[in-house]
């Protein structure tokens, strides 16, 4: 189990959903990227299933 | 590997790549099975049953310049006999825009993409209006067909050896910088390949021969695509065929169906009904005159140019509607479905980012955000030619059916 | 009449907006009723549930938006559809020309902001897996907002979290604070040397709130949602926040704000506890430390007390639990009851939109009049209040509704209530209170009946509400103000059962 390394002060967020929940960090200086959010494979849940069996890891060595 | 690594693979080899403009052959003793009676076309494979108005024009005016049929009647009852034998140019190293018929006799342009030592082959682009391409042939486009082949071809030909080839992907990458496309905006790109030829046909015509071949060149407008689809099928071909890789390598429509090819899944063909095309129509003609969206010049659009290099060539929307904010808008879009950003062609007002480059299934399923093309649209009936210009994309059925044999292949 | 649906393939849009917008269609004359939902099973089965199924409406995917109105007649129908639509568009297009850049993938935001740290999730639960999951992949840590979370996801998303050294802030997880910024509803309050683990929401902010008019300040509060501290999970994110505080440099002290744990997780906590060498304040609302408590750790029962108990131990004193949160001001409040013995017997309703508050006074009233009580204390923020309605702390219809109701019903007599302040909350909680407030106090009294209104604040002094402003609007309404929930559900008992005033005010009060 590895320590959390909690975030330093520059917090910077991807704010996925409410766009009440970008707007409450903006105002607190937060800097916010507020996705165009919509389900997977418009909600094809089979489709989206298989999406997150093939999904990249940031882990994964370049080659 | 991992999908990431794979894909990076095909990234790689795709930015490795050139294309080199370096011959004019017969396509009988070039393109790999092209034998009698051989008919290549544009897209996935298609039978003549199923062959729009188009492609059968066009199928009909090959066989008259084959000499396999002296009237369309003849051709068509030929066509219909099963004694033509049909295949995607694709599965030949071949490729051309629209119904991009091929039979042996015609001239092909040899495009090499040297580090791969990979050669691709395109018939010369004949121009605009009634054109054999759009399913046109009467005596007019026989006459120009045959001009092109036996006059055009060997002077083409002559010029490019006392050229020593010419880098067709360099031109591309300067055209890009000038506003062009590469799909259906090619005003910078066309001008600077008759400045490169002009001194190489100079060097080996007669003056009237040059003039002549000079002015049809420009007059086609689009001279280069045919050999810029034939550059973007080399390297990309090049990257084809590694496991695990979820980039796509061609995207093909023979106006019956769209289909594309995955790299990790090779040759395999993922198809869907061709789609509607939705642009602005030359007067006279409306929705109801228009075939569906057909062609392999998708190949464009599959190496980052075309409507995914769109917002580098706002001008576009005037042919194909729409405004330069939705330019921008759609290639920012496929920059939501690709895996990279191209290290030589580059966008001025997107500050010089590169076009967006290695379409990725699972991105497109995911976000249900497919591949926008730019294209041409030919009349429904064959003979007449293109009517119009616009907008269609890729039907996501393609993609998740390409996403459900990736991923079997892999599990295995 | 029939329904009149009209569906807008591939138009999402968040739940916030759509219930805005419908709120303000129901306004409309002869509309009765309007449902504006995405076409998700879960929401299927709701317009189901609600008799607002339409066969146009069953035809929508996850991806399409389903108008149904219910109005007098076909016309308005239409009219309603049409301005619900006219409406959504205009949002869409203002945003849009607000050249904000909106990517559709969590890969192509991590592009635009590599710096990010955080991917904060506040979408339908059913899809949160995957997206939490793709942001652990991203080595991000999470913020959870979102309920309705299978159990299992939520395991499996812990564990991932876990395994790489990541945050799991959720699921169900109202309020958060990280480096000195708040997360989901959050009270301004100081940056500064206490740590919070808190599988609560309002009970988290109701301690930093104090914590902050006590003059300290936050390091960082870990929320690891509601759920956290069951058996299922196991405290997976409770364990893993309370080894991140300790090993922070900012962090001088911890404090544990839950409702009680389950045993087995309790015992992993308090052995977890017992490893950290700062400091440790445990607020498990009801719960007993039990024999193996560690001896550094203070219990404290309410949330009041978990702030009060934090800052005597930093200031190297020892915590004692008082009667009172503040005992001068309750009496005063006692003081201003017109006959307080007019209350006993009479039915307490709580109308709470924080959780956790709504526990704490459920808890105290079980203590104070033993487990078979007659009153009714509400979470408003629970599902069965909140389908297809905003949470209250962000609308407050529901709780208006209800409290103007309560001033009809004659055998309540005492109603208890919060008021919660905070990044995310409505702008002006106060004024639709005092108006239910005065509604009910009307009826009840043309019934010749009585009702006490107390209530309690949290808030701090940099709320964006006001803190002064809305402590003015209910003191002139004639609402009883109190410190603490505590104390509020306290005075509450006292007046139902005048036993408890006379034990507990005549030993604590002046």
């Amino acid at each position: 189990m590895k320590i959390v390394d909690l975030p330093a002060d520059d917090l910077q967020v991807v704010n996925i959903g409410l766009e009440s929940f970008a707007q409450d960090l903006r105002d607190q200086g937060v800097v916010v990227v507020q996705l165009d959010w919509r389900p997977p494979a418009g909600g094809n849940a089979r489709m989206a299933a298989l999406l997150a069996s093939l999904e990249d890891d940031d882990d994964d060595e370049a080659s | 590997m991992s999908i990431k690594q794979a894909n990076q693979e095909a990234i790689r080899r795709i930015e490795e790549g050139n294309a080199m403009w370096i011959d004019l052959r017969l396509a009988c003793d070039v393109v790999p099975g092209m034998e009698d009676h051989t008919v290549l076309h544009a897209g996935p494979p298609v039978g003549w049953e199923n062959m729009c108005g188009p492609m059968r024009g066009a199928v009909i005016g090959a066989c008259m310049f084959e000499g396999w049929a002296s009237t369309p009647e003849e051709a068509i009852a030929l066509a219909a006999s099963g004694k033509l034998r049909f295949d995607s140019s694709h599965h030949h190293r071949a490729i051309g825009p629209m119904s991009g018929i091929i039979t042996p006799s015609m001239q092909v342009n040899v495009v090499r993409n040297e580090r791969f030592g990979l050669d691709t082959f395109s018939t010369l682009y004949m121009g605009t209006g009634k054109v054999l391409r759009h399913g046109a042939y009467d005596e007019t486009v026989m006459a120009k067909l045959r001009w092109m082949n036996h006059e055009l071809a060997p002077l083409l030909k002559a010029a490019l050896q006392h050229a020593g080839g010419i880098d067709i992907m360099a031109l591309v990458a300067q055209a890009v910088q000038m506003g062009d496309e590469m799909h259906n905006r090619n005003k910078a790109s066309n001008p600077l390949l008759i400045t490169q030829l002009a001194p190489h046909l100079v060097a080996v015509g007669e003056r009237a021969q040059v003039i002549e071949a000079l002015k049809f060149i420009d007059n086609a407008g689009h001279f280069i695509l045919n050999m810029v689809m034939a550059g973007c099928k080399s390297i990309l071909d090049a990257a084809s065929g590694i496991a695990d890789s979820t980039i796509v390598t061609a995207i093909a429509r023979n106006g019956y169906e769209t289909g594309i090819r995955v790299s990790g899944t090779g040759d395999r063909w993922f198809t869907a009904p061709a789609p509607q095309i939705k642009g602005v129509f030359f007067p006279g003609y409306g929705p109801d005159d228009a075939n569906p969206d057909m062609g392999d010049s998708a190949i464009t659009e599959t190496l980052g140019l075309g409507s995914l290099a769109m917002a580098g060539a706002p001008a576009v929307v005037q042919y194909v509607g729409g405004t330069p904010e939705f330019a921008i808008e759609t290639t920012m879009n496929m920059f939501e479905i690709t895996v990279a950003e191209s290290k030589t062609l580059k966008m001025p007002n997107l500050n010089f980012r590169g076009t967006p480059l290695g379409i990725d299934i699972r991105k497109v399923v995911k976000t249900g955000i497919t591949p926008v093309i730019n294209t041409g649209i030919s009349c429904k009936r064959a003979g007449v030619g293109q009517i119009g210009a616009g907008l269609t994309a890729v039907p996501i059925a393609c993609f998740e059916k390409a996403l459900e044999a990736f991923a079997t292949a892999r599990a295995v | 009449m029939p329904l009149k649906t009209q569906v807008m393939v591939s138009f999402y849009q968040d739940s916030v907006i759509l219930m805005r917008v419908a709120a303000q269609l129901r306004t409309l004359p002869d509309v009765r009723e309007v449902a504006m939902f995405m076409g998700t099973p879960a929401n299927h089965a709701l317009l189901e549930q609600v008799g607002l199924a339409t066969d146009t409406g069953r035809q929508a995917g996850p991806n399409d938006l389903i108008i149904t109105v219910d109005a007098n007649d076909d016309g308005v129908a239409a009219d309603a559809i049409a301005a619900a639509k006219t409406q959504l568009l205009e949002t869409r297009k203002a945003r849009e020309e607000s050249s904000e850049f909106r990517p559709r993938s969590l890969e192509s935001a991590l592009q635009a902001m590599p710096g990010a740290s955080l991917v904060s999730l506040s979408i339908p639960g059913p899809y949160v897996k995957d997206e939490a999951l793709s942001a652990l992949r991203h080595n991000r840590h999470l913020f959870i907002f979102s309920d309705n979370v299978p159990v299992e996801d939520e395991v499996q998303i812990k564990r991932e979290a876990q395994r790489r050294g990541l945050l799991c802030m959720g699921p169900d997880q109202g309020t958060a604070y990280l480096g000195g910024k708040g997360l989901g509803f959050a009270n301004v309050v100081k940056r500064g040397r206490v740590g919070c683990v808190a599988a609560s929401g309002t009970g988290l902010q109701a301690v930093v709130s104090r914590l902050d008019a006590l003059g300290e300040g936050v390091s960082h509060a870990i929320g690891v949602g509601g759920r956290d501290l069951s058996e299922a999970v196991g405290g997976l994110m409770a364990l893993q926040a309370l080894d991140a505080l300790a090993a922070d440099r900012e962090t001088q002290a911890i404090v544990l704000i839950s409702k009680p744990p389950h045993p087995s997780v309790l015992a992993r906590v308090i052995d977890k506890m017992a490893t950290i060498a700062k400091p440790i304040v445990v607020c498990c609302i009801g719960a007993a430390p039990g024999a193996a408590a560690a001896n550094r750790l203070v219990w404290v029962e309410t949330l009041d007390q978990a702030a009060d108990a934090v800052v005597a131990l930093l200031a190297g004193r020892t915590w004692q639990a008082a009667r009172f949160s503040d005992g001068k001001q309750l009496a005063a409040q006692w003081a201003r009851l017109d006959k307080p013995e007019a209350f006993a017997g009479r039915q307490i309703l709580g109308l709470y939109t924080g959780g956790t508050l709504a526990y704490e006074t459920g808890h105290l009233l079980q203590q104070a009049l033993g487990a078979d009580h007659p009153h009714r204390i509400l979470d408003l923020g629970d599902d069965e209040y909140t389908i297809g309605r905003p949470h209250p702390m962000i609308d407050p219809r529901v709780r208006t509704e209800m409290i103007v109701k309560a001033g009809g019903d004659a055998a309540v007599g005492v109603m208890l209530l919060d008021l919660v302040l905070g990044l995310g909350a409505n702008e002006n909680p106060a004024e639709s209170l005092v108006s239910a407030v005065h509604e009910a106090r009307r009826i009840a009294a043309d019934n010749g009946g009585r009702i006490a209104f107390l209530a309690s604040i949290l808030g701090t002094a940099g709320d964006p509400q006001g803190l002064e402003s809305q402590t003015a609007q209910l003191h002139e309404a004639g609402i009883h103000l109190f410190a603490t929930n505590a104390d509020a559900a306290r005075c509450a008992a006292m007046l139902v059962k005048p036993q408890l005033q006379a034990a507990w005010m005549n030993r604590e009060c002046p």
